[in-house]
């Protein structure tokens, strides 16, 4: 094991105003990315995606805390280090890219000084260098005239730039890890194609590791190594893209597999997943997806399914897909 | 899942925090307590006061409380610059701070939620008519408009009701209309309208009853501002007129013994007038959370 | 943006002929206007005079229509008590209503805006607390009473202060503070709640991940968009804080417009109450109209909503 990133063991919970109510945002999550590696985290909306990537940062709400677990990168547990240490790897080893590139920049400040400030925060970069540094960093992301840029607010740009700036912001200290929470969600598709574009470009230029949060397939088809298909704050299933898209193990995967837009299809056909996606803080006993599983077996409503091998690096959480392990258990 | 609406941390607690959030979960004793307490005080005023508050002995002018040099058991929070029994002038300022703040406050609710009940579901032209003027009115400082009215009327303890009810309603009107413009979409009035009620009904007997929540939250929060209103209006000479026992007439006549020194003129009656406010406001908002959380504008 | 600044201008006229016709029909359905627009103790012979002077025999529509002719020329009637017209009485007081507002504002920004940030940067712990009791007293002690309470203390007990009067810088410091005290607690809970805003917000989130000190996340990123809606509510606040000033003025025998309204009332003025009124409720008309547009021209979104 030695990965840019190893995972084990995960779990964040959101505790209620009075202590008492538990919500199991991120539960008992294990993975491990290498350099230079993309890892798709696919989920729907309310699985944990984005509590899983802040927790990543160490950057969780005041109600939230890390309960258990493991987090180490570059060989450093990060659990452990103090929020100076932290604070020192933010923005610079390790960045991340928020959903809404209208909200993630302040409306009061020019793009530069938004740029030049993570500079100046974490390489004492002179005021006039971290200046010239930005308008590089935005002609790296394929921003048209940067000289002019740097002086205008994020209201004068349009929402791909200033999803561009936001990404200009990710790499400008040339991290290793860069964890990018449904980055195209709110662009419209031509856009959406051309910043997945640069990207992967970024990616390949600087060697990056990428944790690609989203809950569209079809992205994570296009440019993941691996998956983690995330519910209900578990892993229920991680691999290599091939063999997930190729042999999905557990009913959840292959449903969304199943309602990815086919091309050609004469009828655009959706299959959407029955049922509703279950309440964080009320999860069924069992595995949390068995009131919506085809599948289901009297074993689901009782047991949570432990992580079972399908393939190599191929690992579920489901009973049904393990049939070898679960007669194992009965025998 | 939104990071920013998972709720409040339930790390540290110190003390006062306890405190303040008693309000929010447990129900808030004190504050009830102490305007149970002013109620009774109230009521059986002419029981318990030791004096008539209306007649004082020239003799015993600016007499200290109890306690201090000078200060007797006979009056036992001292007498006023005409001889009154603090005490007593408190006691029965409690009855007129109650009669006039819940009368003005029924009075404000009644005719802001008419209003705004006709408002909101009627619409149209009366609509207009009713919100423009609730705008103009609630653009006006409540006390100058205050003022303003009792210099016309004139005082006496029952134009002060019509007065503050005419200031007040406005408040009422805005938040009951705007819920009414919410319930009227909801499926139980389109029903009654499919089912053929009449407009009169419907707002009777299926909008009023769903408003009243509000409306008596409003009203709890209502009170304190009431109350300190009409110890303003009295404090300058134009609310409940003299010789009455009222609070902020107490403090207008404190005056005459501040520069000497004469602090139980001044501090008492105040002291009285933020126990009824702070109770009110605290009972108000632990309703307003409890029943009512939209009511957060206010 | 044209048709709403329209349509706000057409609502705050409307509100301006409503405000004098309130004033107007209060006046002549209460009673004999003529007894309080007649200086007391006038004759019966002085009263008819009167009468047929105002035109009081006419239809109410003539008489408002009279009425409002007269303010159109800024004629508010003259003082029963200083014989001179009521409007310059009022400007020539306006300043030091100014003075004290400028004052109690600066003092309520002071403690409201630093309280507040600490409030929402500390939620939830001992100074979220603090400041809650603070604000719930703020909100809930009577202006004039603590003014009364202060005098005892730092004028009698301290005689650090004087009691009353204008002049010196010495004499704004308890008015200021009796008239700021409520509006302190008010700008503290907008603050906070702004600030709470601010700090969930994505930009924040994204200053944080950039790995940049919390101090300068709170200084540079927070605060200065947090203190766009408070200085907005400072705005309408101040004239405000001049209409309101009546019971503090009075405490403090500060010669303002408030101090004004008072004697109006106390000498049975009633010129000057009504005039009082009447500007003070055309001056918050007026600013209500330009915080309106103020807010349009800031946030787009609020142009399409009404």
């Amino acid at each position: 094991m030695s990965g840019l990133l190893e995972v084990s063991g995960l779990s964040t919970q959101y505790v209620g105003a009075r202590g008492t109510r538990v919500t199991r945002a991120v539960d008992d999550v294990s993975f491990s990315l290498e350099a230079g590696k993309t890892l798709g985290i696919v989920g729907e909306s309310g699985s944990g995606k984005t509590t899983l990537a802040l927790t990543l940062m160490r950057l969780l709400p005041p109600a939230a805390r890390i309960a258990a677990g493991s987090i180490r990168f570059e060989g450093e547990e990060l659990l452990s280090k103090s929020e100076r240490q932290m604070r020192a790897l933010r923005g610079k080893r390790m960045a991340m890219i928020l959903q809404d590139p209208m909200a993630s920049l302040n409306p009061l400040f020019t793009v530069g000084d938004q740029i030049a400030e993570t500079l100046r925060a974490h390489e004492a970069t002179p005021r006039r260098a971290a200046w010239a540094k930005a308008r590089d960093l935005l002609t790296s992301v394929n921003i048209a005239a940067p000289e002019r840029r740097v002086r205008e607010y994020p209201h004068e740009l349009s929402g791909g730039m200033r999803q561009r700036v936001v990404g200009a912001i990710a790499i400008s200290c040339g991290p290793k890890l860069l964890i990018a929470d449904e980055p195209t969600t709110s662009l419209d598709v031509t856009i959406q194609a051309q910043y997945l574009k640069l990207l992967g470009e970024i990616q390949r230029e600087h060697g990056l590791a990428l944790i690609f949060i989203t809950h569209n397939l079809g992205i994570v088809a296009r440019m993941c190594d691996q998956v983690a298909v995330m519910y209900a704050g578990r892993l229920v299933e991680a691999g290599p893209v091939r063999s997930i898209f190729n042999h999905p193990a557990h009913p959840y995967t292959r449903a969304l597999i199943e309602s990815i837009p086919k091309f050609g299809d004469a009828a655009e056909r959706l299959t959407a997943i029955e049922g509703q996606p279950p309440d964080p803080s009320a999860l069924p006993p069992g595995c949390a997806f068995h009131p919506r599983c085809p599948f289901v077996v009297d074993r689901c409503r009782a047991e949570a399914p432990p992580e079972s091998q399908v393939a190599a690096q191929h690992r579920t959480r489901c009973w049904v897909a393990a049939p070898a392990l679960a007669g194992a258990l009965k025998g | 899942m939104n990071a920013s609406q998972a709720g409040t941390p339930a790390a540290p607690v110190s003390l006062p925090w306890r405190l303040a959030s008693l309000r929010v979960e447990g129900f808030p004793w004190i504050p009830t307590a102490i305007l149970g307490v002013i109620a009774l005080v109230a009521i059986f005023a002419n029981v318990i006061a030791p004096y008539n508050p209306e007649i004082g002995v020239l003799g015993d002018r600016f007499r200290p409380p109890a306690w201090q040099t000078g200060g007797s058991e006979a009056h036992l929070l001292g007498t006023d610059h005409v001889g009154r029994d603090v005490l007593s002038r408190l006691i029965f300022g409690a009855r007129v701070s109650m009669v006039v703040g819940f009368t003005a406050v029924i009075v404000a609710g009644i005719l802001g939620t008419t209003l705004g009940i006709l408002s909101g579901y009627l619409g149209g032209w009366v609509d207009q008519v009713i919100m423009r003027v609730t705008d103009t009115w609630l653009a006006l400082p409540a006390l100058t408009f205050a003022i303003f009215l009792a210099a016309v009327v004139g005082p006496s303890e029952m134009n002060i009701v019509i007065i503050l009810g005419a200031v007040y309603w406005t408040r009422y009107a805005r938040v009951i209309r705007s819920e009414v413009l919410s319930l009227r979409e909801r499926d139980f009035v389109r029903l009654a309208i499919v089912a053929g009620c009449s407009k009169k009904t419907i707002m009777r007997r299926h909008i009023l009853p769903n408003v009243l929540n509000s409306a008596i939250v409003l009203g709890t929060l209502m009170l304190g501002v009431v109350i300190v209103t009409e110890a303003a209006l009295s404090f300058l000479g134009v609310g409940v007129p003299p010789p009455k026992p009222a609070w902020g007439l107490m403090l207008a006549d404190g005056k005459k013994g501040l520069m000497a020194g004469y602090w139980w003129l001044t501090v008492l009656p105040g002291i009285c007038i933020m126990l009824m406010v702070l109770s009110a406001n605290l009972l108000g908002d632990w309703l307003r959370v409890k029943f009512d959380p939209q009511l957060r504008q206010l | 943006m044209k048709r709403f600044i329209i349509k706000r201008l057409a609502y705050a006229v409307v509100s301006l002929l409503l405000l004098s016709l309130t004033i107007f029909l209060f006046v002549r359905l209460t009673g004999d206007p003529a007894v309080l627009l007649v200086e007391p103790g006038a004759s019966k012979a002085d009263l008819e005079a009167i009468h047929a002077q105002l035109g009081l025999d006419r239809p109410l529509w003539v008489q408002y229509g009279q009425f409002m002719w007269s303010l159109a020329h800024g004629n508010l009637g003259n003082s029963f008590y200083y014989r001179t017209p009521v409007l310059e009485l009022y400007l020539s007081r306006l300043p030091y209503s100014l003075l004290l507002a400028a004052a109690a504002m600066i003092f309520s920004l002071l403690v409201g805006i630093p309280s507040g940030i600490l409030a929402a940067v500390r939620v939830n712990q001992w100074w979220d607390s603090a400041g809650k009791i603070f604000s719930l007293l703020g909100l809930s002690l009577p202006s004039f009473w603590v003014g009364l309470v202060m005098i005892l203390f730092f004028s009698v007990y301290l005689g650090w202060l004087p009691s009353s009067g204008s002049g010196t810088a010495l004499h704004v410091i308890m008015p200021a503070f009796a008239l700021g005290w409520y509006f302190a607690a008010a700008h503290m809970r907008l603050t906070r709640s702004s600030m709470l805003e601010v700090l969930g917000s994505e930009y924040v989130k994204l200053a944080r991940l950039k790995g940049l000190p919390e101090a300068l996340v709170i200084a540079k990123h927070a605060f200065k968009n947090a203190l766009i809606p408070v200085l907005t509510l400072a705005g309408i606040n101040l004239v405000i804080m001049v209409n309101v000033a009546v019971v503090v003025e009075t405490v403090f025998a500060w010669p303002g417009v408030g101090r004004l309204l008072y004697e109006g009332i106390a000498f049975r003025d009633f010129p000057v109450v009504q005039a009082t009124v009447l500007i003070g409720g055309a001056m918050i008309v007026v600013v209500n109209f330009f915080v309106d547009i103020l807010y349009a021209v800031i946030d787009p979104r609020i142009r399409y909503e009404r």
